[in-house]
């Protein structure tokens, strides 16, 4: 097999799990937005995930109830995002921006008080974090060129919470287009108060969105520090909530896009990692900084119109007032 | 109607009163329940933020910081925008003074060299402003989430930069070469002593001269010229401002570039007045708490000032607080910034029902009697 095909193979694989986090959140953020409530807090409730999973798998060794506390931890986070800007009417971005330095600084502060090691968790044995998966035959059909390496090397051998993300896509995509929770959820964030005549509240529609943001940003965290690392370190997250929001806005609100849109920026990310240092015939040294910027710069070009038009939800950010 | 505009008087006075309350009081109860007795840890940091001359240098320094930041955020939030990006603005204004002072330090004197890093700092951090608010104003594209990417390329731009192009050969560290002496400001010990005054030293520098002067004329430009008045009606209601003969893209943009100007100003404090070279993540957090400060301090420099102040001694006391107690470190004070943010920002209108109701029956009494 040739060099550049098991090199291909390698950075698609590191495609996929870079992206995972990604695809979660940025489903996450795309129920909160469509239902009209702007989520900057992605990062934030991520990071409480990540913390809480590690913890919670550390002291019972169930990486199962981790998952759980990771969710918990999260949809709390997402509840406050809610009350405020449901509830209390508040400023739907200086809500996000306070659950992330909120969750940034409450996570270290934990980390410390309870396991002494400058701000991580212990960490995790194997069999304490969600595993790779092997796939029938996975071994045997390895040497089979081509087709024997995508299957046993790139669509094998990855842990559930991968399989999940890919999943969500189309389930997203049923949930929001063919159900009827999902007619209601796009008709709040373009028209509350078209929602609010027909005899649903708005509220309890917006809340729901918020939670499911929650149990999201939960799953995308405790892939985070308990499949794709074994343990929490602070701040983890590293901006990845906020790469998600820039995919979310760049698949312009829609649940395919948003896989795309991930997959390509996790893509982005595989490379840099692989092309540090490295010079291309031609172009010579490419700064790895320049295509870990990307992703950044490729939404605000889309933002400004160049590609396509990104046209949010037209209720978002406004929180929705009952005429009197 | 007295009874009214007193109503609305004390409801000003009231709510946010009871929101900064609500956060202190979360943060004892957080204290409490990681064992830290609040009354010691409240005594350190105060202690430690005022109680030495060192200490009080430090708070003033953060305090600099903040001012500037809180600033940034006000002007925009005056013209109906939220700059999140104060962070990478401050960030590209050190790329201005790190050019000035690399290319002329050696050439001219500190007069000379001083004003101009002043002057490329605020372009600097004005351009990248710039650009998220024409987008705003032109192609309708959010500037809270274009202020964010510009932080994320601020950072990739700066970190190449930095290794690539602006640390000198042979230098392992992610850092520019060290200024020269003309592009130094002064320190606040320094200039003291010129008066015959001894102050222990700080990294104080005359920059917070700069910051106070910046809250003058925001405060001057916002309330008594004509474009401060167009900037602010655009923000309330850009209908309305269009009626009025007002350009609200000229607005956003102006709003824009102030703002990245005086984020721009953090560098000042940072390379010129500290470091004395450019410095990898100098502008770390700074952006982030003016967002606090500026909520805290109503969007006006004299809330601004005060609430840049307790940022700065937060900020001192933290760090003294962390040396003192070995179980603590500085994210303490990050998550009194979050609180504060959450209550004073967030749930602004938490107790607004609820204040409301408790004046209204004071009044109706008041009729009764």
């Amino acid at each position: 097999m040739s060099e550049h095909f098991s090199l291909l193979i390698s950075t698609l694989d590191a495609t996929l799990r870079v992206s995972t986090p990604l695809i979660f959140a940025a489903l996450a953020g795309m129920f909160s937005e469509r239902s009209g409530v702007i989520d900057i807090g992605l990062e934030g409730k991520m990071l409480v995930g990540a913390f809480m999973a590690a913890t919670v798998t550390a002291l019972s060794g169930s990486v199962w109830l981790g998952l759980l506390a990771a969710i918990a931890a999260s949809v709390l986070f997402a509840l406050i995002h809610g009350f405020a800007c449901i509830t209390t009417k508040g400023n739907q971005v200086v809500s996000g921006v306070a659950i992330n330095i909120l969750a940034s600084g409450l996570t270290a502060v934990l980390a410390l008080t309870w396991f002494r090691r400058g701000g991580s968790t212990p960490t995790l044995a194997n069999e304490q974090r969600f595993m790779a998966l092997e796939w029938p035959f996975a071994e045997q059909l390895a040497d089979v060129p081509v087709l024997g390496a995508l299957y046993s090397e790139l669509l094998s051998g990855h842990n559930i919470l991968v399989y999940s993300a890919l999943l969500l896509v189309p389930v997203s995509w049923w949930l929001l287009y063919r159900s009827r929770f999902g007619l209601r959820l796009r008709a709040v964030g373009e028209n509350p108060k078209a929602v609010d005549t027909a005899g649903i509240s708005v509220a309890w529609l917006r809340y729901r969105a918020v939670m499911m943001a929650g149990v999201l940003c939960g799953f995308a965290g405790a892939y985070l520090s308990t499949a794709q690392n074994a343990q929490f370190i602070r701040d983890m997250t590293a901006g990845q909530g906020f790469m998600a929001l820039a995919a979310l806005i760049f698949a312009k609100w829609k649940p395919f896009s948003v896989l795309f849109a991930c997959l390509l920026f996790g893509f982005l990310d595989a490379v840099a990692v692989r092309l540090q240092g490295v010079s291309l015939p031609g172009m010579g040294e490419v700064p790895v900084q320049l295509i870990e910027a990307m992703p950044y710069l490729l939404t605000v070009i889309l933002l400004a119109g160049f590609i396509g038009k990104a046209r949010p939800p037209k209720a978002i950010g406004v929180p929705y007032v009952k005429e009197r | 109607m007295t009874s009214t505009r007193l109503h609305n008087g004390l409801m000003l006075v009231l709510l946010p009163a009871l929101n900064i309350l609500t956060a202190f009081i979360v943060t004892t109860l957080l204290l409490l329940a990681i064992g830290i007795d609040p009354v010691a840890a409240g005594k350190i940091m105060l202690d430690g933020a005022f109680g030495y001359e060192e200490g009080i240098g430090y708070t003033f320094y953060y305090t600099t910081n903040f001012i500037f930041t809180g600033l940034a955020v006000a002007v925009a939030f005056h013209a109906g925008l939220f700059n999140i990006g104060g962070e990478g603005q401050a960030y590209i204004g050190g790329l201005g003074v790190a050019l000035v002072a690399l290319g002329l330090g050696s050439h001219l004197p500190a007069f000379v060299v001083i004003p101009l890093g002043i002057v490329a700092a605020a372009l600097f951090g004005a351009a990248w402003a710039a650009i998220p608010g024409y987008l705003q104003a032109y192609r309708g594209s959010h500037i809270v989430i274009t202020t964010i990417m510009f932080n994320f390329l601020a950072s990739s731009l700066m970190v190449y930069l930095l290794v690539n192009v602006l640390s000198p050969a042979g230098q392992m560290q992610p850092a520019s070469a060290a200024f020269a002496d003309s592009a130094a400001l002064p320190m606040w010990h320094d200039m003291l002593g010129w008066f015959g005054i001894s102050f222990d030293s700080s990294p104080l520098n005359a920059s917070i001269l700069l910051a106070l002067a910046c809250c003058v004329a925001v405060w001057v430009f916002l309330w008594k010229t004509r474009w401060g008045y167009a900037l602010r009606t655009v923000g309330m209601n850009a209908d309305a401002a269009v009626y009025a003969g007002i350009n609200p893209r000229h607005m956003i943009v102006l709003a824009m570039l102030i703002s990245g100007g005086l984020a721009g100003l953090v560098a000042v404090n940072e390379l010129m007045g500290v470091q004395h070279r450019l410095v990898l993540g100098f502008s770390a957090g700074y952006g982030f708490v003016g967002i606090a400060v500026s909520l805290m301090g109503r969007n006006h420099p004299i809330g601004i000032v005060l609430a840049a102040l307790l940022f700065g001694a937060l900020y001192q006391g933290g760090a003294e607080l962390a040396f003192e107690m070995p179980t603590v470190t500085r994210d303490l004070v990050v998550v009194i910034q979050g609180l504060i943010i959450l209550f004073c920002g967030a749930l602004e209108f938490m107790y607004k029902p609820y204040v409301q109701r408790f004046l209204l029956r004071f009044s109706r009494e008041e009729a009764q009697a």
